[in-house]
């Protein structure tokens, strides 16, 4: 895992013949203010190979890509096509060159029709009914089917993939770019995606895969560049490496990471948390309204909700925390119904949350910590008021203060907003802000998602700790990875509709991918079948 | 013959409000929320009014009506696009420049009677009964409003110019991924919105009264923004929407005619309260209401450096 | 060549306080040059505007009487603006205060009791919190957009005292003229001997600190920044957004009404069609100007009534006319907008990266 220069990789290609890579970058630098995001970064693609782009969350890689299709401009270094310096000035350029790309947060138009969202990617302007015309090529044969009338925000996250690889697929590039693609997909839906890129690896087109998911990078890729802090640390063939030598190589050093330790919850544990049939229709343009779902958590008990993005995670969580109210029995706490009770109620009663998005829902990003402190920690027994409602910023700062310390928050001296820190860090204080008051209930969506390996592992450590207390924990998450590990039971929500509890001890990867790529209410008989299968 | 009068009036009172609609509708579609119609318009009025007074000529008023327009919206561009500044807050300051400008500019046009624009009648049509009058026996501006709004209905859905505006709109992060030059897109919107508000103005002071007043637009820019909403961004209902406008204010102005006493106050308030209503009434079409908002309207984009 | 915005890091605090002071030095820069075209001496015009008023004590008076409005109708609207709330009406509850006010005086006009003023006062700040409450039902009621129907409001209420000053509250011995009849001395607000300065000014000032605490030190403060910033954070944090809509918009119509009444219970003396030189417009630049931050809501107060006084010195100095103040408070306006960008970005000119080598890239195309 020796790192090369670029002049030795100019002197391996020159050595080699004619064989020059489709891409090679040299030096590349991308800096904002203090942070160099980019620096100095040497890569090399051959034509026809599957490349790996590894990296933690925050080790540049998305500032590279940006670069490779023209929506950055780097400060320094130069990119090289077929062997020719070249300056990506804009993604039309990219485009040009032969680049394709797959944003990681979809840039697609969610109130438009597929095949105008097509349309709007391709420089030889079609019209969409032209659109219409050239996708059934495409369809065909790489087995990708959708329906180019459908209007985007209608589709599944999955769907919507297909409509981002079907939009590249029509630049007829040579080289296309794939930023996490598969961390909105199920296992079965990552799996059929490999198909498509090795078909396209095998017709000589250049893959860049940009992913912290080893097992997928060891599967698929042929060669490996390993990013840390903006550097690239290792180039390497994955399919020489171990899962465990590539996390190391990622992040650093090891991370421990500890399971949960199956029937650690008693079997006389109480309930502390129910949902009876909660119906719930959020109303919103794309929303997706939550059928029936009953639910039960025990004290000491991680249920884990797994499903793809889209499925109903936003709208349950609305529920369960009291910012979408439904039917006051629907929903009860130790007992008490609270269905109808606003979230402040709820806290009352012992809960706490945290939502998926950090930054505007969780915290307000201009507010300094301490301020962001206030938000979930007004309760009379939190001190931070006093009479009339007048704060108390000494309280404030301390309580501010006490969970950056606990919880290992990393952020400019005094008391710097909550927009300064990184995803990591903030999601440590939104976290900590809630498990240091011991709530009975925790229910977290995403905990996880987007925060880097060390903080990851503090913060499902974290979330173990307040259950072995006794506390019910409800955690809602995209990573099948990390339910398989903290959760005592997962059930799956998919089309609005949730599974039953399956044991996490005893679960495959399969049958949940089974069970969140199923549509309950399109397709009953199939649906039986599988819930038929996991009882088995 | 009253029908027929009141059908000619209608079209009057609904021109200008047509032509500041559907141009604010285009700079919405691009996610810019202009709310200096009101200022655009009334420099519009006041420029076409000195510019036809000094030449003689009232088709070059119009033609400085909308230069006027674009001036303004440039100004405003500038500050949202370019400089990310708040877009309400910036369109207020819009109209409340041009107000006070259009007042310094006009002082002197106070009282002097102006150039007219004259109608420019089509011959066989306009011998059609009740409508030919009201529609094809009229002045340049008004065949002109229902050619742009003919227009941007078609550039809008049929063409590429009107995907890529949509799609700046409707999220220009995802746009300028794609290598749309998203500001240089809003820019042109808010022009075209500066450009058609301007012959909205230049329309109220050519041929509606053919004098200067200051604060002459009397809200109908504001009335424009509100047909906006009204129209869910869709052009044609846009045009609908003014008229409808234009029916309200011309009933009440017929209604003391056919002998029904109330306040002139009140007929005066009547253009503002069913502004209001409108807006109320739309809330219950939530759904077309989702479909159609630019899901951008009224947020700055500032590309990563 | 393309002009850039570089994200900061943080907020700039130097800028913070620096914005305001670069935009009134842009301003006076752009209102000489715009004098210099008139034809006038910029120098001499910019005195008149901006430091004869300050030298008579007679228009030092006249300054804090006309920054009395502007500062008690802001401070509401920066309640409102923080919460994202766009009350752009608060002429109409200006005038719906002033009409409510004037109920006892003009109806009931032999009620002259100490207890008269206060109720009053009181009446003004509930019309004008009534009405402000009609845009704030609606867009809770039917999602209808506050811009707009308070602004329509203000039309509407402009039209209702139109109608009671020349109809029914007509002053019966007034010679036909479209006024009410003149309030007594006990239904006005006292003076200071010899000027038109009344105590209702001390109020407004009264406020300044009091907004500033309420703002900066309460949780129902730090709610309606919260709400504004980041409104699911707002109801993640268990604030009603449909409260706190109410509470900013009743809460700047009853400042604004407060304002109203005080001012025709003060220098004017009785109901007039025209109660307000457009406080309640002027009163949104005092609002961005002074960064929405009370203590600045006083100083750019203080600011636009002076621009009003300088505006009414030079046409009678210097024949300039009265219409120039309204375009410097919009050009105000304009800069200290545009001057707030620099809080958060860093303004750069950068090369077109097209400028650099395109050739090398269609050759690679061409090589392909």
């Amino acid at each position: 895992m020796a790192s090369l220069h670029a002049s030795q990789i100019i002197w391996v290609t020159l050595r080699l013949g004619n064989d020059v890579p489709l891409l090679a970058i040299e030096g590349l630098t991308k800096s904002f203010g203090a942070l160099v995001a980019v620096g100095g970064v040497d890569l090399s693609i051959a034509e026809g190979s599957i490349h790996a782009l590894l990296g933690e969350n925050g080790a540049g890689k998305s500032t590279l890509v940006k670069m490779l299709y023209g929506t950055l401009q780097p400060d320094a270094g130069r990119i090289l096509i077929r062997g020719k310096p070249t300056v990506v000035a804009s993604p039309n350029e990219a485009r040009a060159q032969g680049i394709g790309m797959v944003f990681q947060h979809f840039s697609l138009f969610e109130s438009m029709s597929v095949a105008e969202n097509i349309a709007l990617a391709l420089d030889h302007k079609p019209t969409p009914d032209e659109v219409k015309a050239e996708l059934d090529d495409f369809v065909e044969r790489y087995g990708l089917s959708v329906d180019p009338d459908a209007t985007v925000g209608d589709l599944d996250v999955g769907v919507r993939q297909r409509v981002e690889i079907l939009r590249v697929l029509l630049q007829k590039p040579s080289l296309v770019i794939l930023d996490e693609p598969t961390s909105v997909l199920t296992p079965q839906e990552a799996e059929s995606l490999f198909g498509v890129l090795r078909q396209l690896a095998s017709e000589g087109k250049s893959i860049l895969y940009i992913s912290h998911k080893l097992d997928e990078v060891r599967a698929l890729c042929d060669d490996a560049t390993v990013m840390r802090h903006g550097k690239v640390v290792a180039r390497t063939d994955p399919r020489k490496e171990s899962s465990a030598s590539l996390a190391r190589a990622m992040v650093g050093s090891d991370v421990s990471e500890v399971s949960r330790k199956a029937g650690s919850v008693p079997a006389d544990a109480p309930l502390v948390f129910e949902l009876n049939q909660v119906k719930y229709d959020p109303g919103t343009l794309f929303g997706m309204s939550l059928k029936n779902i009953s639910m039960r958590v025990h004290s000491g008990e991680i249920l884990g909700i797994a499903g793809v993005a889209g499925n109903g995670q936003k709208e349950l969580f609305d529920v369960l925390s009291g910012e979408a109210l439904v039917d006051l029995d629907a929903v009860r706490m130790d007992g008490h119904p609270v269905g109808s009770h606003p979230i402040s109620r709820r806290r009352q009663r012992g809960a706490a949350f945290v939502p998926e998005e950090r930054a505007g829902h969780a915290s307000v990003p201009a507010m300094a910590l301490s301020e962001n402190a206030l938000i979930t920690r007004k309760a009379p027994e939190d001190g931070t008021l006093g009479s009339l409602g007048v704060m108390k910023f000494s309280a404030i700062q301390k309580l501010s203060s006490m969970i950056r310390d606990a919880f290992d928050v990393r952020s400019a001296k005094g008391d710097p907003a909550a927009s300064t820190l990184s995803g990591g860090n903030l999601q440590k204080f939104v976290v900590g802000r809630e498990l240091s008051r011991d709530p009975k209930i925790l229910v977290v969506n995403q905990p996880t998602w987007g925060v880097d390996a060390a903080a990851a592992s503090f913060i499902r450590g974290a979330v173990m700790e307040l259950a072995e207390k006794g506390s019910a924990v409800i955690v809602i998450s995209q990573d099948l990875d990390e339910l398989l590990q903290i959760s005592d039971k997962i059930a799956v929500l998919s089309h609005g509709h949730l599974s039953e509890p399956l044991d996490a001890a005893n679960v495959t990867l399969e049958q949940l991918g089974l069970l969140m790529g199923v549509d309950p209410t399109a397709n009953t008989s199939e649906a039986a079948v599988v819930e038929r299968s996991d009882a088995a | 013959m009253l029908l027929e009068g009141i059908l000619v009036t209608i079209v009057g009172a609904a021109t200008p409000i047509v032509l500041a609609a559907i141009g604010e509708l285009v700079a919405e579609r691009s996610g810019v929320l202009n709310l200096g119609v009101e200022g655009m318009m009334i420099m519009g009025a006041v420029v076409a009014f000195g510019v036809a007074l000094t030449t003689g000529n009232p088709y070059l008023g119009v033609i400085a009506g909308g230069l006027a327009g674009i001036a303004m919206s440039l100004l405003f561009g500038f500050f949202t696009v370019y400089l990310a500044s708040n877009q309400v807050a910036t369109g207020l300051a819009l109209t409340l420049l041009g107000l006070g400008l259009a007042g310094l500019i006009g002082e002197s046009f106070v009282g002097t009677p102006g150039v007219r624009l004259e109608a420019i009648t089509i011959p066989a049509l306009s011998a059609i009964p009740f409508i030919g009058p009201a529609l094809f026996d009229r002045d340049i501006l008004v065949y002109l409003s229902f050619t742009i709004v003919a227009g941007v209905s078609y550039t809008m859905f049929k063409t590429r110019i009107g995907l890529i505006l949509r799609a700046t709109g409707e999220n220009a992060e995802a746009a300028h991924a794609l290598g749309r030059d998203v500001r240089l897109i809003r820019m042109g919107a808010v022009a075209f919105g500066g450009l058609c508000a301007g012959l909205g103005g230049a329309y109220l002071s050519l041929v509606l009264t053919a004098q200067w007043t200051e604060g002459m637009s009397a809200g109908r820019g504001w009335i424009a923004l509100a047909i906006v909403v009204f129209a869910t961004w869709l052009p044609w209902r846009a045009l609908a929407g003014a008229y409808l406008f234009g029916g309200v204010i011309i009933l009440q102005l017929h209604a003391q005619a056919f002998g029904i006493r109330v306040p002139p106050q009140a007929m005066t308030m009547l253009p503002y309260i069913a502004t209001i209503v409108a807006l109320v009434l739309l809330s219950r079409n939530q759904a077309v209401m989702r479909r159609n908002t630019p899901a951008a309207l009224g947020r700055a984009f500032v590309p990563d450096r | 060549m393309q002009l850039e915005l570089f994200k900061r890091d943080a907020p700039s605090g130097k800028m913070l306080v620096a914005a305001p002071f670069m935009a009134l030095g842009l301003t006076v820069l752009t209102s000489g040059v715009m004098f210099a075209v008139m034809g006038f001496n910029p120098v001499a015009a910019l005195y008149e505007y901006f430091i004869a008023p300050l030298t008579e004590l007679w228009s030092v008076y006249e300054l804090l009487l006309k920054a009395g409005p502007l500062i008690l109708i802001a401070l509401g609207l920066a309640v409102c603006y923080r919460a994202n709330i766009w009350n752009i009406g608060a002429e109409g509850q200006f005038t719906m205060g002033a009409i409510f006010g004037s109920i006892p005086p003009i109806l009931f006009p032999e009620w002259t009791s100490w207890t008269t003023l206060p109720t009053m006062l009181i009446l003004g700040m509930v019309g004008g919190a009534l009405y402000g409450g009609i845009p704030a039902f609606l867009k809770v009621k039917f999602r209808a957009n506050e811009i707009l129907t308070s602004l329509m409001l203000a039309y509407i209420a402009l039209l209702i005292l139109d109608y009671l000053v020349r109809g029914p509250w007509r002053d019966p011995g007034g010679f036909n003229f479209p006024e009410s009849r003149n309030f007594s001395d006990e239904q006005s607000l006292a003076t200071l001997e010899g000027s038109r300065l009344h105590f209702g000014i001390l109020i407004a000032f009264a406020a300044v600190p009091v907004m500033w605490f309420f703002m900066s030190r309460t949780l129902a403060g730090h709610a309606f920044k919260v709400v504004g910033e980041a409104p699911r954070a707002a109801r993640f944090a268990g604030f009603s957004s449909k409260t706190l809509t109410y509470a900013a918009l009743m809460f700047s119509g009853a400042l604004a009404g407060l304002a109203g009444i005080m001012e025709v219970a003060g220098p004017i003396g009785e109901l007039r069609p025209t109660i307000s030189p457009g406080y309640g417009f002027t009163a949104i630049i005092v609002a961005f100007l002074g960064r929405l931050n009370p203590w600045g809501i006083m100083f750019a107060g203080l600011l636009l009534a002076l621009s009003f006084l300088g505006g009414e010195a030079a046409q009678i100095t210097l024949g300039l006319s009265d219409k120039m103040a309204r375009v410097v408070q919009g050009m105000l306006l304009f800069f200290v907008l545009g001057c707030d960008t620099l809080v958060r970005y860093q303004i750069r000119l950068t090369p077109n990266p097209k400028a650099t080598p395109v050739a090398t890239a269609s050759e690679a195309t061409d090589a392909a």
